[in-house]
C-alpha cells in the first residue's frame, strides 16, 4: 500500500517540478561553489523566489499540447498547406497528382480534433495518403517536365531556337498505366468508376479545336468513345436510353456493372462556358480517364474476341491498306459510321458465352429473387434482339450517331442518307425492304406504303419498356405522349407514379385521356361528368347510403337485418390516437430521428399531392378540350 | 552567328561579283527569313509552355551546306563589304574631295561638331590657325540667299568646315534615285545577258594557266568512307533520318493500351491508398428531367415564380433545372449549363472530402416500440358513460368509499357532494366553508368517514351514505368525549388544534375539525383507516402532521424542513410514508423513524403521485409534463420516464385490481395506460399507453385535476375545471 502510494507520488512529482528539473541539475555545482561564493547561491534563491507559479503552470500547459495531437485524430490529419510543405510541390502540380492518384480530403469525425484545435475549415488530408504520394515517381517526372519547359524557355528566350527545338522534341512524358492498375486494382472496379469518364471523354470528344485543350486529347477521347462504342454494339450491352433536356443518358451493363453516362445535345460549344470552367483541370481529368478508358477498351475487345484497334468486318488488313493507304480519313469515317460491324479474332468466340441458358432451381429457398432473376435475364435477352430483322432509314434531320447506335445495339440495320454522313450506307431511301423510317418533321413529301414513318422517340420507348410499343402514337405530325424516365424505380419507393408509368407496366391499366367520351355527356350540358370521379371511385370505396329511404317504404314488412357497419371514421380516428400515444413511447435517443423522418415523409406526401393535383388539372382541360372539339363537329354534323 | 568567314564554291564568288543584287546577298548569310517555318508540336500534356500556336522560328537552312560537303576543291573568301556600295562612292570621293585622307581642312577630327557651338571657331586647318565661322547666321541674309540665289535649293553646309556646298547635277541624281531606292548607279544595266563563265563546254584554252591536280579528278576516299558508314547505319537502322525520327517521336507519344487486367476480379497486390472511399455516382434523372415529361412535372407559375426567387439560394430548389417539354428532339437545344456541371462534378471528385456516411434503410414504423395491441389489453375504460353535474366551481378532488357505491368530490365552491355511482344521483350536499383541496374516504369499512381539507381546517365527515349501521355506529364513536390522557405539547398545539363540532355542524355531518396553521393542501390516510396525514406546503419544518382518529392526537414528524412538500403518500404494506418534495421523493420507515430511500426524479416539480397495490411500483407526475415509473426494486432513478401529456401532469392514479394507471393534464386529456408488474423480478414492469380521453372542457387554463379509479370495476373517475366529474366506463 505504502509503496504504491508513493509511486504515485513520484509520477505526479515531474510535473509541478517540470521547471525547476534543470534547477535541481545545476544544485549540486552550486553547492560546490557554495563555499567559494556564497553570494552567488543567494541570488539564484532570490530568483528561484521570484519565478512567479503562474510561469510554472505556463510552462507545464505548452508541455502539454505538445503531446496533445501526438496520437489519435489530431496525428491521422494533414492540411493542404502541410502536404505542400512535405511533397515539395506546388499547388498546381499536387492538383496534377491528386487527380492522377485518386487522392482526395477526408471529412474527419471531429473536425476541430483533426485540426489541432484549430477552428474554421480546414482542407485536410489523410497523412497515410500523403505518405503514399511521396513514393509516387511521377512525382520526379513532373519536376523533370518542370525542368525541361524551364530549359525551352530559356532557349527561346536567348534566341537558340535550334536548342529550344531539341528540348521540346524530348519532353518527358509521364506515364500513368500503373496508376491505373493501382487505383482499379480489377476490372470490375474499373467498370464501376467509369460513369464519369465517359461523359467528359464524349464532351471533349465533342469540342472544337481550342487552345486551352490539346488537339491530340480531343481526336483521342474521339477514337476511344467511338471503340466504347462499337464495343457495345458488339455486346449488345444497351440497357437504357433516356432523352433529357440535359442530354442523352445511356446506361450499359458490363459483367454485371450498369454504367451510365451522359452525351450532351448536338453540342453548341458556348464560349461562355470556357470562362467558367478551367480547362487545365478537366484536361488533366481527361488525360487520365482516356488512358483508363483506352485500357478498359482493350479489356473488353479482348473479352469480345475483338481485334483491337477496331477493324471493320469485310474489309480484310490487306485490303484496307491498300485500298485506303493514303486515305485515313476514310477509314476513320468508316469507324465512326458504326454501321459495320467489327471482325473478331479468331474463331473460337467467348462471345457466345454470353448466351448461356439460365439453369432453373425448383429447391432454391428464394424462389421470389430467383424468379426476378430469372424474369429480369429474359427480359435482357428479349432487348438484345428488340429490333432484329428492322431495316431503318435515317431522315436526314435525326442526329444520326444516337439512332445508329441505338439501333444497331438492339440488332437494326441502319442507313442513312449519303450527304450527312460520308460513312458506309447500307441501302438507299428507295430501297422497298426498308421497315421503319425515322422522321423528326411535321410532314413528309414522299411516303412509301411498305414502312413506317416514326418518330425517334418510338426507339427509346419501345427500348426502354422492352417491347416494340404500338407505332400510331408515334406517327408523323402526331403530338407524342411523354417520354418517361427508365430510372426512375431506383429512387424510393414512395413516389409519384405518373399513369403513363402505371400504364406500361400494367396492361389493364386504361389512361385516362384515351377514355372515350361519351355522345351522351356530350348533350348533357348542365353536368359535365365528374373526371375526377372516373378514377377515384377505385381508391375511395364509400357509397352513399340512402337507407332511411329504404325504411319508410317498407314499414310494414319485417325488416332485413342490417349489416354491421363499422364506423370507418371513428375507427380510423382511434387508430390515429393509438398511433399517436405509441409514438410518444418512442426512445429518446431515437425521437429526433423518427421526427425528421416524419418530416421527410410528409414532404414526399406533399409533393405527390401536388403532382397529382396538377395531373387532376391537366386531365380536366385535356377533356374540356376534346369535349369541345367533339361537340364543335356534331354541330358541323348536324348543320 | 558569323558570317564573314565562309566556304564557298568559286563558281559562286565570281557570279555574286558580278550580280551584287540584293537577293544573292541574303543567301551569303546561310539563312533564310520566315520563309520556311514549322509549327513545332509540343507534349502537349503540360499546360506550362507558353501557347504553341505562336511558336514559329527561323529555321537554319541546312541543306546548302550539305551539297557543298560533295565538292572537292574550296576557296576562301573574304567579303567584309558589298561591292555595289563602293562604286558611288568612289566617285564622289573624285569630285569633291572631301575625304578626310586627301584634303581635310579641319583637323579636329571625328568629334561631335556641337562642341564648338560657343566658340567662334569650328576648329583648325593644317596650319593650326582657327577656322572661323562664316557669319551666315543672320537671317536676313539667309532669306535673301533664299530669295535670289538659285542654287539655294541644291546648297549644303558642311558641318564640318562652315562652308556652305553647292551639289553638282550629278549628286542630285544620285540622291534621287537613292531616294527612289534604284540602283544608284543610273548607267549600270540590270538585264545585261548573263555571261556563262563555267559551261560544260570543253573549251581550247584552260582557264587558269595551271592544269587541275589529280585529286580534283579523283572521288574522296575519306568521304566516300565516310558516306559508306553512314548508309550502313541507315541501312541497320542505327541512324534514323529525320522524319523518320518525326515519326518515331509521334508513335511514342501516342498511347499504347494493353491488356492491363488479365481477369476481372483477382487483384494483383500493390500499394494502394488507405480506405478508399469510392465517389458517390450520380443520380440518375427522374421524369422531369425528360425533354417530353409527363404534364404535371412542368412548373406551375407559382412553382416557377419560387424557382426564380430562390436564384440567391439555389441549393433550396427542389429541381436544380427547369422542366421543359419539346414537341420533338429536333427542338431541344443544348444544355445551357452542360460543361459547367462537367466541371462541378470534376471539382467534387478532387476538392470534396469525402467521408463514410451510414444511411438508415429503416422506415419509420421500425422505431415504433413493440408493443401488444390494446385490444388484447382489454378490459380499460373507453367510453364516457356518465356525467356529473351540480358543481358550481372547478372540482379539485374526488374520493371513492371502499365498497365502491358512492363518490364524494370537493370544488371551489366550497362545498362537497355525495353522488350515487350507478345512477349519478346527487345524494348529499355539504356546505364545508372553504376551497375544498383535498379529500379522501377512510379506508377501513367499518367507518364511514371522510377527511377533507378546506382551507386550513380538516374536517372528519360522516356523510351518511351507505350502510345505516356503519353510520350509525361512527355516529356513536364520535359522540363520545375523549379525555386527553397525555399532555399535547406546545410545539404541537401551535400547529394544529382538535376541536369538537358545534350542533349545526354536526347536523351537516361534521364530526371533527382539526384547526391547522396553514393552509392544508392533501390529506391522506393509512391503509387501516386510524392514522391520516396531511401536508401544508408552506409550513416549513411542520408541514407534516400526522393524526390518529382514535385518540385524536397529532404529531410533526419531521424536525427539519425538507423543501417544498408535494404530497405525501402511506405504503398500503409496509410502514413505509412517502414525502414528494418539489424535486425528488423520499421514503421514510415510521417504525426505525429514518430515511429509508431517496428517489432522483430529475424534474422540475413534483405535482402528485401514486402507488401499486403491490408497493413496489410508483408513478410520480411532474407539472414539467412528465410521469415517471419508479420501481423501487430497481433503483432509486426513474425505470421509465413517459411523456405522454402535451402540458403539466395534474394527478396520477393505480388501480387496485387492474394493472392499469391514468395521469390527467392541464391539456385537457386523461390517458388511461396499461401498467402491468409482474411477480417474477427479471421482468420489468410492461407499460403500454391505451387510451386518450378528451372530454373536459378547458377553464381559465385549467382542464382535468383530478384523476381516481373505481376500487373494483375498470372504471375511472374525472374532475375537471369545469365542474364536471365524467364517469368512463
Amino acid at each position: 500500500m505504502t509503496h504504491q502510494s508513493s509511486s504515485i507520488i513520484i509520477e505526479r512529482a515531474p510535473s509541478p517540478a517540470g521547471s525547476s528539473a534543470p534547477a535541481s541539475q545545476l544544485l549540486p555545482r552550486l553547492g560546490s561553489r557554495k563555499q567559494t561564493d556564497p553570494a552567488q547561491n543567494e541570488i539564484f534563491k532570490e530568483k528561484q523566489q521570484s519565478t512567479p507559479p503562474a510561469r510554472h503552470a505556463r510552462n507545464s500547459t505548452v508541455h502539454k499540447s505538445d503531446e496533445k495531437y501526438q496520437s489519435g485524430e489530431g496525428a491521422r490529419y494533414i492540411t493542404r498547406k502541410a502536404a505542400l510543405r512535405k511533397l515539395q510541390l506546388t499547388l498546381r502540380d499536387f492538383r496534377t497528382l491528386c487527380i492522377v492518384k485518386g487522392i482526395y480530403p477526408r471529412e474527419p469525425k471531429h473536425r476541430r480534433r483533426a485540426q489541432q484545435g484549430k477552428t474554421g475549415i480546414q482542407t485536410l488530408y489523410l497523412k497515410k495518403d500523403i505518405q503514399f504520394l511521396m513514393h509516387e515517381p511521377i512525382i520526379w517526372k513532373i519536376r523533370e517536365k518542370k525542368v525541361h519547359l524551364k530549359r525551352i524557355k530559356r532557349a527561346r528566350s536567348m534566341k537558340d531556337y535550334s536548342m529550344a527545338k531539341r528540348y521540346a522534341s524530348t519532353v518527358p512524358v509521364i506515364e500513368i498505366d500503373h496508376i491505373i492498375k493501382e487505383r482499379y486494382p480489377t476490372f470490375i472496379d474499373a467498370l464501376r468508376d467509369l460513369d464519369d469518364c465517359l461523359t467528359l471523354c464524349f464532351m471533349f470528344a465533342a469540342l472544337p479545336r481550342r487552345k486551352t485543350i490539346p488537339s491530340y486529347l480531343i481526336a483521342l477521347c474521339r477514337r476511344l468513345t467511338l471503340e466504347f462504342m462499337h464495343v457495345v454494339i458488339a455486346s449488345r450491352a444497351l440497357r437504357h436510353v433516356f432523352v433529357s433536356i440535359k442530354g442523352i443518358y445511356y446506361q450499359v451493363e458490363f459483367r454485371g456493372q450498369t454504367i451510365t453516362w451522359l452525351v450532351s445535345h448536338n453540342f453548341g460549344f458556348d464560349p461562355r462556358d470556357a470562362s467558367e470552367v478551367d480547362f487545365r483541370t478537366m484536361t488533366t481529368f481527361v488525360e487520365f480517364y482516356s488512358t483508363m478508358l483506352g485500357f478498359v477498351n482493350f479489356r473488353l475487345y479482348h473479352i469480345m474476341n475483338l481485334n483491337y484497334p477496331p477493324q471493320l468486318q469485310g474489309y480484310t488488313t490487306e485490303e484496307l491498306e491498300n485500298e485506303l493507304i493514303d486515305d485515313r480519313v476514310s477509314l476513320s469515317d468508316r469507324v465512326a459510321a458504326l454501321n459495320i460491324p467489327l471482325r473478331s479474332a479468331g474463331v473460337s468466340g467467348e462471345a457466345a458465352a454470353d448466351e448461356i441458358e439460365l439453369d432453373q432451381f425448383p429447391m432454391s429457398e428464394d424462389a421470389e429473387v430467383a424468379d426476378e432473376a430469372r424474369q429480369k435475364y429474359e427480359e435482357t435477352k428479349n432487348l438484345k434482339t428488340l429490333f432484329n430483322g428492322m431495316r431503318v432509314f435515317l431522315n436526314r434531320e435525326v442526329p444520326r450517331e444516337m439512332l445508329v447506335f441505338v439501333l444497331r445495339c438492339c440488332g437494326a440495320e441502319v442507313s442513312w442518307d449519303t450527304s450527312i454522313f460520308p460513312g458506309e450506307c447500307l441501302f438507299n431511301e428507295d430501297d422497298e425492304s426498308i421497315t421503319h423510317q425515322i422522321v423528326d418533321r411535321p410532314s413528309i413529301d414522299k411516303q412509301y406504303i411498305s414502312r413506317y414513318y416514326v418518330q425517334p422517340q418510338w426507339i427509346f420507348d419501345s427500348l426502354n419498356a422492352r417491347k416494340l410499343l404500338p407505332v400510331e402514337k408515334y406517327f408523323i405530325g402526331v403530338p407524342l405522349p411523354p417520354h418517361l424516365s427508365p430510372f426512375s424505380h431506383e429512387y424510393r419507393t414512395h413516389r409519384y407514379v405518373p399513369p403513363e408509368e402505371k400504364a406500361l407496366k400494367d396492361d389493364s391499366y386504361v389512361l385516362k385521356e384515351d377514355i372515350p367520351i361519351d355522345e351522351t355527356d356530350l348533350l348533357d350540358e348542365d353536368e359535365s361528368p365528374n373526371v375526377d370521379d372516373m378514377i377515384d371511385n377505385e381508391s375511395d370505396g364509400e357509397v352513399p347510403v340512402d337507407t332511411e329511404k329504404n325504411e319508410k317504404v317498407q314499414n310494414m314488412e319485417v325488416k332485413k337485418g342490417e349489416t354491421y357497419r363499422a364506423n370507418k371514421s371513428k375507427e380510423r380516428k382511434d387508430y390515429k390516437q393509438m398511433h399517436q400515444l405509441k409514438e410518444k413511447m418512442i426512445r429518446r435517443k431515437y425521437r429526433n430521428l423518427y421526427k425528421s423522418m416524419m418530416q421527410g415523409c410528409r414532404g414526399r406526401e406533399k409533393e405527390i399531392k401536388l403532382l397529382k393535383y396538377k395531373r387532376r388539372l391537366h386531365e380536366r382541360r385535356r377533356f374540356e378540350e376534346k369535349k369541345a372539339a367533339m361537340k364543335a363537329q356534331h354541330v358541323a354534323a348536324l348543320m | 552567328m558569323n558570317p564573314r568567314k565562309r566556304k564557298v564554291q568559286p563558281e559562286k564568288d565570281i557570279e555574286e561579283k558580278n550580280d551584287p543584287a540584293d537577293e544573292p546577298e541574303e543567301n551569303l548569310f546561310g539563312y533564310i527569313s520566315g520563309n520556311e517555318s514549322d509549327e513545332l508540336e509540343w507534349e502537349t500534356d503540360d499546360e506550362s509552355t507558353a501557347s504553341p500556336m505562336s511558336k514559329k522560328e527561323i529555321k537554319p537552312q541546312k541543306h546548302k551546306a550539305s551539297k557543298e560537303a560533295g565538292s572537292s576543291s574550296e576557296v576562301t573568301a573574304d567579303s567584309s563589304l558589298p561591292e555595289a556600295a563602293s562604286v558611288p562612292y568612289t566617285e564622289y570621293e573624285d569630285e569633291f574631295d572631301t575625304s578626310d585622307e586627301e584634303d581635310l581642312r579641319n583637323t579636329v577630327g571625328n568629334i561631335p561638331m556641337n562642341w564648338y557651338d560657343d566658340y567662334p571657331h569650328l576648329g583648325y586647318d593644317w596650319d593650326g590657325k582657327q577656322i572661323l565661322k562664316s557669319n551666315s547666321d543672320d537671317q536676313i541674309d539667309y532669306f535673301l540667299k533664299r530669295m535670289e540665289d538659285p542654287d539655294f535649293w541644291k546648297t549644303v553646309r558642311d558641318r564640318q568646315t562652315g562652308a556652305d556646298v553647292v551639289l553638282s547635277d550629278k549628286d542630285v541624281e544620285l540622291i534621287h534615285r537613292i531616294e527612289a531606292s534604284k540602283i544608284p548607279d543610273a548607267t549600270f544595266n540590270d538585264y545585261a545577258p548573263w555571261i556563262d563563265w563555267f559551261t560544260n563546254e570543253v573549251m581550247k584554252m584552260p582557264l587558269r594557266k595551271f592544269p587541275e591536280h589529280k585529286r580534283s579528278f579523283l572521288p574522296s576516299r575519306i568521304e566516300a568512307k565516310q558516306v559508306n558508314k553512314m548508309c550502313h547505319a541507315l541501312r541497320m537502322g542505327y541512324m534514323k533520318t529525320k522524319k523518320q525520327k518525326a515519326e518515331e517521336r509521334l508513335k511514342k507519344r501516342e498511347k499504347q493500351f494493353y491488356l492491363l487486367w488479365e481477369k476481372d476480379d483477382v487483384a494483383d497486390k500493390m500499394r494502394r491508398i488507405h480506405d478508399y472511399i469510392p465517389a458517390p455516382k450520380r443520380h440518375l434523372p427522374g421524369h422531369a428531367e425528360s425533354y417530353n415529361p409527363p404534364a404535371e412535372y412542368l412548373f406551375n407559375n407559382k412553382e416557377l415564380r419560387e424557382w426564380n426567387k430562390q436564384a440567391e439560394t439555389p441549393w433550396k430548389r427542389k429541381l436544380h433545372f427547369i422542366p421543359e417539354k419539346h414537341a420533338s428532339l429536333l427542338d431541344v437545344p443544348a444544355y445551357r449549363d452542360f460543361m459547367k456541371e462537367r466541371f462541378t462534378r470534376c471539382l467534387d471528385l478532387y476538392l470534396c472530402p469525402r467521408a463514410r456516411k451510414m444511411r438508415l434503410t429503416i422506415e419509420p414504423e421500425d422505431l415504433l416500440p413493440k408493443l401488444p395491441s390494446p385490444r388484447d389489453l382489454q378490459p380499460f375504460p373507453s367510453v364516457m358513460s356518465l356525467v356529473f353535474t351540480g358543481h358550481t366551481d372547478m372540482i379539485r378532488c374526488l374520493s371513492i368509499d371502499p365498497i365502491g357505491q358512492y363518490l364524494i368530490s370537493g370544488s371551489d365552491d366550497m362545498t362537497i357532494k355525495v353522488w350515487e355511482i350507478n345512477t349519478g344521483r346527487c345524494m348529499r350536499t355539504i356546505n364545508v366553508g372553504g376551497v375544498v383541496r383535498s379529500i379522501e374516504w377512510c379506508p377501513n369499512k367499518a367507518l364511514s368517514l371522510v377527511a377533507v381539507a378546506a382551507d386550513r381546517k380538516l374536517l372528519l365527515i360522516n356523510p351518511g351514505v351507505g350502510d345505516i349501521l356503519v353510520v350509525k355506529k361512527t355516529d356513536s364513536l364520535f359522540k363520545e368525549t375523549l379525555e386527553q390522557t397525555f399532555a399535547v405539547s406546545e410545539k404541537v398545539k401551535a400547529v394544529v388544534q382538535w376541536e369538537n363540532t358545534s350542533e349545526e355542524e354536526w347536523d351537516t355531518g361534521i364530526r371533527f375539525i382539526v384547526n391547522h396553521f396553514k393552509e392544508i393542501k392533501q390529506v391522506t390516510w393509512h391503509g387501516r383507516g386510524d392514522y391520516f396525514a396531511t401536508v401544508m406546503s408552506e409550513g416549513g419544518n411542520r408541514s407534516v402532521v400526522i393524526h390518529q382518529v382514535s385518540t385524536r392526537h397529532s404529531q410533526i414528524p419531521f424536525a427539519k424542513p425538507k423543501g417544498l412538500v408535494q404530497c405525501i403518500l402511506f405504503h398500503p404494506v409496509r410502514p413505509f410514508l412517502f414525502v414528494a418534495t418539489q424535486k425528488n421523493v423520499r421514503i421514510y420507515d415510521l417504525v426505525k423513524q429514518e430515511l429509508f430511500k431517496k428517489l432522483q426524479t430529475y424534474a422540475q416539480w413534483i405535482s402528485s403521485m401514486a402507488i401499486h397495490s403491490g408497493g413496489d411500483n410508483l408513478i410520480v407526475g411532474t407539472y414539467d409534463r412528465k410521469m415517471l415509473w419508479f420501481d423501487l426494486d430497481l433503483s432509486t432513478d426513474p425505470y421509465k420516464t413517459l411523456r405522454l401529456h402535451r402540458n403539466a401532469v395534474r394527478a396520477v392514479a393505480f388501480h387496485k385490481r387492474y394493472p392499469l394507471f391514468a395521469s390527467c393534464s392541464d391539456d385537457g386529456s386523461t390517458i388511461i395506460s396499461h401498467g402491468m408488474v409482474y411477480n417474477d423480478l427479471l421482468q420489468n414492469p410492461l407499460i403500454v399507453p391505451l387510451k386518450m380521453l378528451r372530454d373536459h372542457q378547458p377553464h381559465n387554463d385549467f382542464s382535468v385535476l383530478n384523476v381516481i379509479f373505481h376500487p373494483n370495476q375498470p372504471w375511472v373517475f374525472s374532475s375537471g375545471a369545469d365542474a364536471t366529474i365524467r364517469l368512463y366506463t
